[in-house]
């Protein structure tokens, strides 16, 4: 299956959703969503590369860490995030996040993350193999 | 909500009996028609809440009540340390402290009305708002840690406001029992250029008219007058207590099975008070509250800056300060004995009634103003806490409105420039960084503020004193 995004509702906050063939692949797409609920994740230019490292006893609990990570990455060095590759081995992730100081201008971001939430959290393979990886965000 | 599934109890209190392991009935405040709009998720986490361990009298909704993390938003719960009871990072909520200050400018809408655009402008200058605006403080160390334990004491001492606004703030300013060395340095540095600054989402800060006065006495206490303009300011403890609420629903999630705490809902995860996670928690969580007291007085002295400039010499008072994200240690009647009672406040106001010990002196015999946020289209409220609000709510009412539509629906449904354009016709001039923000905080997008408050009013939760229409609106 192509890897994909997307938000689904949540009454006050944002849900994202991130789909691949496998589950670093849809972890990739859940941090796209992310950066999806601040501005358009095509228009951010891959200047800056920041390394991510996270461990979590289990998937879904790794997936909110990965997403907080970012959410803090984002908060203190004031960038937006538009790729990534993710590698999980077990409970641990490494990945690399690439973007851009935020331009009020050209990326007029919406709203700044507060966090990744247990809500509506799941990580799963599906039926068809493919991955699915998702939560919503507080914002 | 299903209303098959409640006790009515009066046209605006509805009973979740206990069942299954509620240790307490679930007691949703609201009309019929707010309580049936409900989203099911709130009996669902009302439920929940119930279950907890030390949990006294009941599990509350407020009339705003939705869907939110563990607890529902407008959710109200107190519980007993000593019978095991539990504090819990989803039931004060990311945002720690977030809460509304009102000032009193003592000028009128007709003199306002004039200068508005110019005022609009200068607010926009001076208050940093939106994603990726730092504020000119940069705090480090051990200012950072005296911010963390002082609040908006802090602030004044820094030459931000002044000592009289003191006593208009919840806690008189200053939270006591914070603990800065149990907030990470990862806090720490995400709020290092963030004091003073407004954040984004549902923030604001408004200028606005009293358009409307309900309760003469009250109003006249709290100093507000029909034609009198006002300025509302609603942030939180940013990003500092952002990353609090991350790490601690983190380790409360994994500690709470070693404490023989099994919770229906994850989010809902939470730990002893008489434990090192709770309090480690309650130390990091009253620092997060300092840093929003601190925050908001911070806007305060911008605010004030910025009207001197365009009005000379205006004088603008502070009438009050709520925080309703928070869990405060407060003395309640408990069958007849005052107890000592951990209360968690998740998008609930305190509203404290006339006489409490807590009050300023000015404002004892009236009671607690009680400050209701609205959208940018429509009004916000201030009312008082009522006589007997403690034996219905634990001194308890509602915070918002509420939204009504997600933020993804609202994009669709709305453009952003159009709004403002549409709110200036209607004479609401707003400055925001982003045009889809504003579209996702269109106030098509919220409740009725207007009919969440009447319930209040009718349960007895706070009473209607004044009603606020926005002048300017600055969004983030």
């Amino acid at each position: 299956m192509r890897a994909a995004w997307e938000h689904f509702p949540h009454g006050a906050d944002v849900g994202i959703r991130g789909m691949g063939p496998t589950k670093e692949a849809a972890f990739e797409q859940a941090a796209l969503a992310l950066t999806g609920a601040v501005t358009d994740p095509a228009a951010v230019r891959p200047e800056v590369a920041v390394q991510v490292a996270c461990e979590a006893p289990a998937a879904d609990v790794l997936l909110v860490d990965w997403l907080n990570a970012l959410v803090y990455e984002m908060a203190t060095r004031r960038l937006v995030f538009g790729a990534f590759t993710v590698a999980i081995d077990g409970g641990r992730l490494h990945a690399t996040a690439w973007g851009e100081t935020i331009d009020q201008v050209r990326h007029e971001p919406a709203v700044e993350i507060k966090g990744a939430t247990y809500t509506a959290l799941r990580v799963e393979e599906r039926d068809d193999g493919s991955w699915l990886a998702q939560c919503v965000v507080d914002v | 909500m299903d209303l098959s599934l409640l006790s009515r109890k009066s046209d605006v209190e509805w009973w979740i009996e206990p069942h299954g392991r509620m240790r307490v009935p679930g007691i949703v405040f609201g009309t019929e028609s707010l309580v049936k709009e409900m989203d099911e998720k709130v009996y669902e986490q009302v439920t929940n809440v119930a279950t907890l361990r030390g949990i006294v009298r009941a599990s509350y909704a407020m009339p705003d009540a939705h869907w939110g993390y563990g607890f529902s938003i407008g959710g109200v719960a107190a519980f007993d340390a000593d019978q095991g009871g539990v504090i819990s990072a989803g039931g004060v909520g990311f945002d720690i402290s977030c809460g509304v200050r009102l000032l009193s400018t003592g000028l009128t809408r007709e003199l306002v009305e004039p200068l508005k655009k110019r005022l609009a402008d200068e607010l926009a200058r001076s208050v940093p708002a939106g994603v990726g605006r730092g504020g000119r403080l940069h705090l480090d160390g051990p200012e950072m840690d005296a911010m963390l334990a002082g609040g908006a004491r802090w602030a004044v001492e820094q030459g931000y406001g002044m000592a009289a606004d003191l006593e208009r703030i919840e806690e008189h300013g200053r939270m006591s029992g914070a603990k800065p060395g149990e907030v990470s340095e990862h806090a720490k540095t995400r709020q290092r250029d963030q004091m003073g600054t407004l954040g984004s989402g549902n923030h604001y800060l408004e200028v606005q008219h009293v358009a409307k006065v309900f309760d003469p006495a009250a109003a006249s206490a709290f100093a507000l007058r029909e034609g009198d303009v006002v300025v509302s300011i609603h942030c939180g403890s940013r990003g500092l207590g952002h990353q609090i609420g991350t790490e601690f629903l983190k380790r409360m999630v994994l500690a709470a099975p070693g404490y023989g705490i099994d919770v229906p809902d994850r989010e809902l995860a939470c730990a002893p008070i008489d434990s090192p996670e709770g309090e480690a928690y309650l130390g990091a969580m009253r620092a997060a509250t300092n840093c929003a007291l601190a925050n908001r007085q911070i806007i305060t002295h911008l605010v004030r800056r910025a009207f001197d400039s365009v009005v000379p010499r205006s004088q603008l008072t502070l009438l009050y300060d709520v925080s309703h994200n928070t869990c405060k240690v407060e003395s309640h009647q408990m069958d007849g004995r005052t107890q000592r009672l951990f209360v968690h406040r998740k998008g609930a106001t305190r509203a404290f009634g006339p006489g409490h010990p807590d009050l300023p002196p000015a404002l004892s015999a009236i009671g607690q103003p009680v400050l209701i946020g609205g959208t940018m289209g429509t009004a916000s409220y201030v009312l008082v806490g009522a006589g007997g609000s403690e034996a219905r709510s634990f001194g308890s009412s509602c915070h918002g409105a509420g939204r009504s539509m997600s933020r993804h629906q609202a994009l669709r449904q709305w453009n952003g420039r159009q709004v403002i354009e549409e709110l200036a016709s209607r004479g609401i001039l707003i400055r925001s960084p982003s045009a889809r923000g504003v579209a996702e905080e269109a106030p098509g997008a919220y409740k009725d503020v207007t009919a969440v408050v009447d319930a209040a009013d009718r349960a007895g939760l706070s009473r209607k004193v004044a009603r606020l229409e926005p002048l300017v609106c600055i969004k983030g």
